[in-house]
């Protein structure tokens, strides 16, 4: 590779004189900078500064509000599940809906919602800040990142208006059922689907790429990667890993919408569909779970990933302590990630497969459990005689960290096969994901929203509508959940609309399934709450110190705040320390941000275990 | 910089230890000395591998079923493939003119190198025509459903190079940018061309030997 081009282009003599490196050289002493600044786009008119927006801290919002207004949708739908299955006598949605609503709430929730608030939202807002860079890489990728997204949200919504509605097929879309008659929204929803699927890829590559490449090459000077907060190391692995995952499901679905729409015989076997012999033949429905589920379970790390990582720094912020253990840390998140690539066919124990390979599998699934309980240690670690302050941030980490707990535990049971070919059709497959990718990591999402609020409006959030928020849906989503582990021990299976008079079912599950549905509804209520609150603070919330909950990390170390266009102000910052120097001896405050100068600090001992 | 370090070596820093501390503030804040055009080119370079990766373990795993029928290959995919090789070819002394700042023979070979991708995307939809003309339809076989998928995929990230061809080309007539520039963007396609025909070789291959 004749790659060796010589970055040194007129080294800014100007940026090493000001005023702390003249009064003690020696300390703070960086060698001046021998990559150039990077060159900003400037918009000029009302569509690119509004709407075409380059900035990543902007795209970021824009993200992060079209997945939180998809998510609202599926959760929407969620309630509307509910009433039918609590009130199954009012009629209140026939079998078809009933399918549509369960495919569209899982698909939403899991793609459009948490993979693109954590990469997308959180991914663009804090890479740049936290890494010490004026913005994204390739920003202009980054914004068609931003629209492609927003495209492929509108094919999903156009789903519900065409004839025949969304499609019935379950979030995993498993041919042949998924694109044969009989199955709701099996002509044009799956198809709109299968377009909107593959424009999320296509657009998340674009996001990913620039992810990658501003993490890896355009942070501040002093910057290493394990200066890094974990945040970062959270979000950049899930973006590898999405880089690696997500042309699965681009291929799974490529060949679907071939099977679909000309007739091709990928994943379509030769059958009979009413009463008619259709023309596929020898397809291979297997090949399409394998595909679907390579990406299906990094999918899953791919939202947990960035909420292990959000939520270590938010423990360890609003502790006031040093986040116990950074280095088994970043291992875990790194270890979690290879790992997740060899896990998949744990979804396909009831697929049929050959003993050894759930063997495998079991084992593979097992041996994930050990990086993940070392994170959870370590949290709890951080806590161990921190000086916790129960604001709103650390109160949702707290709330995390048990569900992620409850979640993962039930995994233990479901990752083994014998265990999981008899609860794998019932709740108690729901209540485990729900636990430990859906609450757990929509905690975190609160939290996080909560921490950073300042830092993009420039005001605090109401404390006591929070803190109500936070009681409601932790209390709630327990309430919710437990009663469908229960459910699932006596077999109530999944995604079935209605359990009728079942003689095997016994009568108490039709009761909890009224609580659950209350419980939902109050929960549902108490979202409402929170949007209440998110959309008000931003003109009546109390004013924002410049750094209110005294971080350490380069984010809030901004000239202003909230931040400008480019960030930084004339000078990118030099960092000297990691994220982490909270409470340390001897310094005046309790924290030391990344980019004080160590001239500042004498007398501090910064060094520790 | 440190590009020497392995990532194990990355992995295992102690970034609250003095020494470290003193050799961590001398960091650039670069991970690896590429710029970021050429490591942009390399992830997408990954996930096109992946891609391409699956797409050939599906065709392994389907050709297996009974129903399978080979298709045959027509004596124009081997002048397509040959196209493709010299291009490949063009490319590489086209980055080696543009080393010497030799503006003309650059501009030429640029040129060339988009001339022989459009001849390589049409060659490809001749092979097409050719084939459905014969009763070669993607619905008669999945074997043949696999080529014009594969051919399809390819061509979009052939498609894709153009793009970025002409955007250097049209740079480079400018010749309003700097020299280290230009040639960073020229490279850059250079590798993506040799990588387009590492697939085509592969896929190509597959299909000859199944």
């Amino acid at each position: 590779m004749s790659d060796e081009y010589e970055h040194k282009l007129e080294a800014k003599s100007d940026y090493a004189t000001d005023a702390s490196s003249v009064s003690s050289p020696d300390l703070d002493a960086v060698p001046e900078a021998e990559l150039p600044d990077q060159e900003l786009y400037h918009s000029h008119s009302w569509w690119t500064t509004y709407v075409f927006s380059q900035d990543a801290k902007y795209i970021g919002i824009q993200y992060a509000l079209t997945a939180v207004g998809t998510g609202l949708l599926g959760l929407v739908l969620s309630w509307l599940m509910r009433i039918q299955l609590a009130f199954p006598g009012l009629g209140w949605l026939d079998p078809a809906a009933y399918y549509q609503f369960v495919t569209m709430h899982g698909m939403i929730m899991v793609v459009y919602l948490l993979t693109a608030l954590f990469l997308g939202g959180f991914g663009n807002l804090l890479i740049p800040l936290m890494c010490g860079a004026r913005d994204m890489a390739f920003p202009y990728v980054n914004m068609l990142s931003y629209w492609a997204f927003v495209v492929a949200v509108v094919v999903l919504l156009a789903s519900f208006f065409v004839p025949g509605g969304p499609t019935g097929a379950g979030w995993t879309l498993y041919p042949p059922q998924a694109i044969t008659a009989g199955t709701p929204g099996s002509d044009m929803g799956i198809i709109l689907m299968l377009v909107s699927l593959i424009l999320f890829v296509a657009g998340f590559t674009m996001g990913g790429l620039n992810y990658i490449i501003t993490v890896l090459q355009l942070r501040a000077r002093g910057m290493t990667l394990m200066r890094l907060p974990l945040t970062i190391w959270g979000i950049f692995t899930a973006t590898v890993l999405a880089m690696f995952a997500f042309p699965a499901l681009l291929v799974g679905c490529l060949m679907m919408t071939l099977d679909s729409l000309l007739g091709t015989s990928f994943f379509m076997p030769a059958m009979v569909s009413l009463g008619e012999t259709l023309t596929h033949e020898g397809g291979s429905p297997i090949l399409f779970q394998h595909l679907f589920w390579f990406f299906g379970h990094p999918e899953v790390y791919i939202v947990a990933l960035p909420a292990f990582g959000i939520v270590s720094d938010l423990l360890s912020v609003h502790s006031r302590k040093t986040i116990f253990g950074y280095r088994m840390m970043v291992w875990a998140i790194v270890g979690i990630g290879a790992l997740s690539f060899f896990v998949w066919a744990h979804h396909m124990y009831v697929s049929g497969m050959n003993p050894w390979f759930g063997f495998f599998f079991a084992t593979t699934t097992l041996i994930i459990a050990v990086p993940t309980a070392i994170k959870v240690y370590n949290w709890i670690l951080t806590l161990w005689r921190g000086n916790i302050q129960l604001s709103l941030p650390m109160l949702f980490s707290l709330g995390f960290i048990v569900t992620f707990l409850n979640g993962g535990l039930t995994g233990l049971f479901l990752g083994n096969v014998t265990v999981d070919v008899p609860l794998s059709d019932t709740y108690f497959v729901v209540a485990h994901f729900h636990m430990v990718m859906g609450i757990a990591p929509i905690l975190v999402i609160f939290g996080a929203i909560y921490h950073w609020y300042p830092l993009i409006t420039g005001r605090m959030m109401n404390e006591t509508l929070g803190k109500i928020h936070f009681w409601f849906t932790f209390i709630g989503s327990y309430a919710i959940y437990f009663p469908m582990h229960y459910q699932g021990f006596v077999g109530v299976p999944r995604r079935y609309f209605e359990i009728y008079d079942s003689p095997y079912i016994d009568t108490s599950t039709l009761l909890l399934n009224k609580f659950i549905t209350i419980a939902v509804l109050i929960v549902g209520a108490a979202q409402l709450l929170f949007l209440y609150n998110l959309i008000t603070s931003a003109r009546l919330g109390k004013k924002s110190e410049k750094n209110p909950w005294k971080a350490c990390s380069l984010e809030w170390q901004t000239p202003q705040m909230p931040p400008e266009h480019g960030n930084w102000g004339k000078e990118l910052p030099k960092v000297y320390r990691w994220p982490y120097d909270f409470s340390v001896p001897g310094a005046k405050e309790d924290y030391i941000p990344q980019n004080q100068p160590p001239s500042e600090i004498i007398g501090a001992k910064v060094e520790k275990t | 910089m440190s590009n020497k370090k392995s990532i194990f070596q990355l992995l295992t820093e102690k970034p609250w230890e003095k020494d470290q501390i003193e050799v961590d503030n001398k960091h650039q804040g670069q991970t690896v000395n590429l710029s970021k055009q050429k490591l942009g080119l390399r992830t997408i370079m990954a996930a096109s591998t992946v891609l391409f990766s699956l797409f050939i373990v599906a065709y392994s795993d389907r050709m297996l079923i009974s129903d399978w029928k080979n298709m045959p290959e027509p004596w124009l995919l081997w002048l397509n493939t040959g196209i493709l090789v010299i291009s490949s070819l063009v490319f590489h002394m086209t980055t080696k003119y543009a080393q010497k700042d030799n503006f003309d023979k650059t501009k030429n070979g640029l040129y060339f190198v988009g001339f022989l991708a459009y001849f390589f995307l049409i060659g490809q939809l001749i092979v097409w025509y050719q084939l459905m003309n014969t009763g070669y339809y993607a619905t008669t076989n999945v074997a043949n459903a696999f080529f014009y998928l594969f051919t399809t995929i390819h061509g979009l990230h052939i498609v894709g190079g153009i793009y970025f061809w002409g955007k250097t080309t049209s740079k480079f007539i400018k010749r309003t940018y700097k020299k280290e520039e230009i040639n960073n963007l020229i490279d850059t396609c250079a590798v993506y061309w040799h990588f387009l025909l590492a697939v085509w070789i592969v896929l190509f291959g597959l299909m000859l030997s199944s």
